[in-house]
């Protein structure tokens, strides 16, 4: 069993999956980077169709319903010129590992160059890419609480175009950690690329045992961990936390945790706030706030679609170094 | 008289204060003589053990058989084999078959087949309750005198405090052995390994230390006031090892096991989703990893293996989909030799843990004493198990290492 870090890298060090922001190199993510801001033009929408991934077929092979996360890969992988089949498995109650090693072989039989992986359970994508056949790149959309990558390096770049580097910046991080995978690929990400402090503020019950050893700092105190803060970054609450003694209720959470423009004055005036979506208006965040002048919310769709393209891209490239051995150099 | 001649074997064994090369003469399947050839008799056959220990046969008292009801994971002809050639004479079957062990017929049916199979003897554990559905008391008059050494919950949940006192006092009136694992598992909820910067950098959800300590307080507590003969199964941090200390000096009757694998590793094993180290209770940090070897070293825990071996389609999966056990008889002498050789467990303590420790739990005599029964095992602790091991996701190790039982002696037979 190989670490997630290590697996996702071909001999020569490029990406050839794409599974966790974790362990990977700052060169690399500011690859990552790079790559996603040459698909973008100087206002920051999305140039035109490339051919990068022509003649390639891409399938998003969702576990866990996402339309929104789906489209986002569809988009991306249309705009690389790959073909792509979209399939919807749901988890029967009966489903385990067994039904997981099926599908994998009858996918593989459709001699797919790529799989964009969306799955309940926290390292199956990394499952994935260990038993499925050399050659093919996967993607994570997101396995379980563990690791969102595109996400947080949708958020890198977000960062980055608002202000200007990530290094230095002070970014709080609000809300479920302890069911966000969201997260956990941003403090990763966010400590690779030198951002000066990650904070990751809730209470007891949503911030998970040891979460520090991952390099963040924990805040009881949501106003104590917005002093001083570049960037506030806002999770989604599920509704099922109330009914899992996780909190009292939705109110409660909101006069403690909830962004209202009282609270973000608490943070730096040129404070950006951002938030994976889809936003709950009035239990984390309020409406003046996430429509007002310091939120990048909408920002973000534009962007997630140029890094994935980005990370479709590259993982399929060094997946051809890893077939080929000469370089194929990314345009 | 005939005899059995083992020839400058290395004798161990710690209850004896027995740490010396020495002969060893058996007859009629007891121990005739140690050091000196008995005045009477002959020799009939000798076996020279140069190099080699001969310890007391190792008890273990928790393994998981999956015979009957689940021929892909293993049998008992199989698996006391794979036992016999870890040194162990006698394994407690867990009741977690199908149909579960809470029946005479299905007690019969495993002594039966622990008999056919001529390896290590396995000693049925009858089912606590019911189906282990934690409600209803099983017949546990019945099921001992059908052949149970003791009554076990598997794991299994009781359904509260108040089935857990009176299934106490039960058993108490009739002096009859409880093998209890202490699981909360409402504080283990969907957790799937140890809660720590493990789990949380994995995203796998963690079960808390409290999930055994919690439960460990109310059994012990009930066990003070019932005064029932409790036995616990594998604990697994540091405060257990605590607890089961003052439980001890206070003088309750208790005892309690760790699975080796508990001694060898840590949380660290599921970096990277490994499987094979998915595993109840789980693996947790290297500070409970060290309490639980002191505590076998001052004396106060047995080792068992916990063995529960999987197919591969069970481990083949990911993490918290995959089924948790580890399969531990093919590594047992290799990692237990490895925890000696590194200086981790005192090697007296270690024998002690496995022979004399549950024997005293199960009431049983097991020492190198003239008169006694010969229970013993011939250690190799350079030799390398032949067979090639073949892939099994399931244990914990993938290449063959130093350590195997050359000869094992089950109430005088020689087994393996």
């Amino acid at each position: 069993m190989s670490d997630p870090s290590q697996l996702q890298l071909a001999p020569n060090g490029k990406l050839r999956h794409f599974l966790t922001t974790e362990g990977l190199s700052k060169d690399l993510l500011e690859e990552i980077l790079t790559t996603a801001s040459g698909f973008l033009d100087a206002k920051g929408d999305l140039i035109a169709k490339v051919p990068l991934l022509r003649g390639k077929s891409v399938v998003n092979l969702f576990f866990e319903n996402s339309t929104r996360t789906r489209s986002t890969f569809e988009l991306a992988a249309t705009r690389l010129s790959a073909d792509i089949l979209n399939l919807d498995i749901q988890r029967s109650a009966t489903s385990k590992g067994e039904t997981l090693m099926d599908t994998l072989w009858n996918l593989e039989a459709m001699h797919a160059d790529m799989f964009v992986v969306r799955h309940a359970d926290s390292g199956a994508a990394h499952f994935i890419a260990e038993h499925v056949t050399p050659n093919v790149a996967i993607i994570n959309a997101g396995d379980g609480r563990h690791a969102h990558p595109t996400q947080a390096m949708l958020d890198m770049l977000t960062i980055q175009r608002h202000k200007q580097s990530i290094e230095g910046q002070v970014v709080a991080i609000v809300g479920d950690i302890l069911h966000s995978r969201v997260a956990r690929s941003q403090i990763h990400a966010l400590k690779t690329l030198g951002a000066a402090e990650v904070r990751v503020v809730g209470p007891a019950t949503l911030l998970p045992k040891d979460i520090e050893e991952l390099g963040a700092k924990a805040y009881y105190d949501f106003s104590l961990a917005l002093r001083d803060c570049d960037v506030v970054i806002m999770l989604r609450l599920q509704k099922e936390r109330m009914q899992n003694a996780l909190l009292p209720s939705e109110s409660e959470f909101f006069r403690l945790y909830g962004l209202t423009s009282e609270k973000l004055a608490l943070a730096k005036p040129d404070a950006i706030v951002m938030h994976p979506g889809p936003i709950n208006r009035g239990v984390e965040i309020e409406s003046a706030v996430a429509d007002g002048p310091q939120s990048v919310i909408l920002k973000q769709v534009g962007y997630g679609i140029a890094v994935r393209m980005a990370v479709m891209a590259m993982a399929m490239s060094g997946q051809q170094l890893n077939q080929a051995g000469p370089e194929t150099p990314l345009p | 008289m005939k005899y059995l001649h083992i020839r400058n074997a290395h004798l161990i064994d710690p209850s004896q204060s027995l740490d010396d090369t020495s002969d060893l003469y058996i007859n009629d399947g007891r121990i005739a003589a140690i050091g000196h050839k008995p005045p009477e008799g002959t020799i009939d056959r000798t076996i020279d053990a140069k190099g080699q220990w001969l310890v007391p046969g190792f008890i273990d008292l928790s393994a998981y058989l999956n015979e009957p009801g689940y021929p892909q994971k293993g049998s008992i002809a199989r698996d006391a084999h794979a036992a016999a050639r870890a040194g162990f004479t006698h394994i407690c079957a867990q009741p977690q078959t199908r149909p579960v062990a809470d029946s005479s017929a299905v007690i019969q049916q495993i002594i039966e087949r622990s008999n056919q199979a001529k390896a290590a003897r396995v000693l049925p554990l009858g089912a606590l309750t019911k189906g282990l559905q934690g409600e209803q008391l099983s017949n546990m008059v019945s099921l001992r005198n059908a052949g149970c050494i003791a009554l076990s919950n598997a794991r299994s949940p009781i359904k509260d405090n108040y089935v857990l006192r009176r299934l106490m006092e039960y058993a108490a009136t009739y002096d009859i052995r409880l093998f209890i694992t202490p699981l909360d598992t409402a504080l283990a909820a969907d957790g799937v390994m140890h809660e720590g910067p493990t789990s949380t950098r994995l995203g796998l959800a963690g079960i808390p230390e409290t999930a055994e300590t919690v439960a460990l307080a109310q059994i012990l507590l009930l066990a003070e006031q019932t005064g029932a003969r409790v036995h616990i199964s594998q604990i697994s941090s540091t405060r257990s090892t605590d607890m089961i200390a003052d439980a001890q000096a206070r003088g309750l009757k208790v005892s309690a096991d760790v699975s080796i694998a508990n001694l060898c590793f840590t949380d660290q094993k599921v970096s990277g989703y490994n499987s094979r180290f998915h595993v109840e209770p789980p693996l947790r940090s290297e500070a409970d990893r060290q309490a639980l070897l002191a505590a076998v070293n001052r004396g106060e825990l047995i080792i068992c293996s916990n063995h529960c071996p999987h197919e591969i389609a069970a481990k083949k999966a990911p993490f918290a989909a995959s089924e948790p056990g580890m399969s531990l008889y093919n590594g047992f002498l290799p990692l237990l030799l490895q925890l000696i050789n590194t200086g981790e467990l005192n090697r007296e303590a270690a024998i002690h843990a496995l022979s004399a420790l549950p024997a005293k739990t199960l009431g049983f005599q097991r020492e190198f004493k003239e008169g006694s029964i010969f229970n013993a095992t011939l250690i190799d602790p350079q030799g390398m198990a032949e067979e090639a091991a073949e892939e099994d996701l399931s244990s914990p190790i993938s290449e063959p290492l130093p350590g195997m039982a050359l000869a094992t002696f089950v109430e005088g037979q020689l087994v393996n």
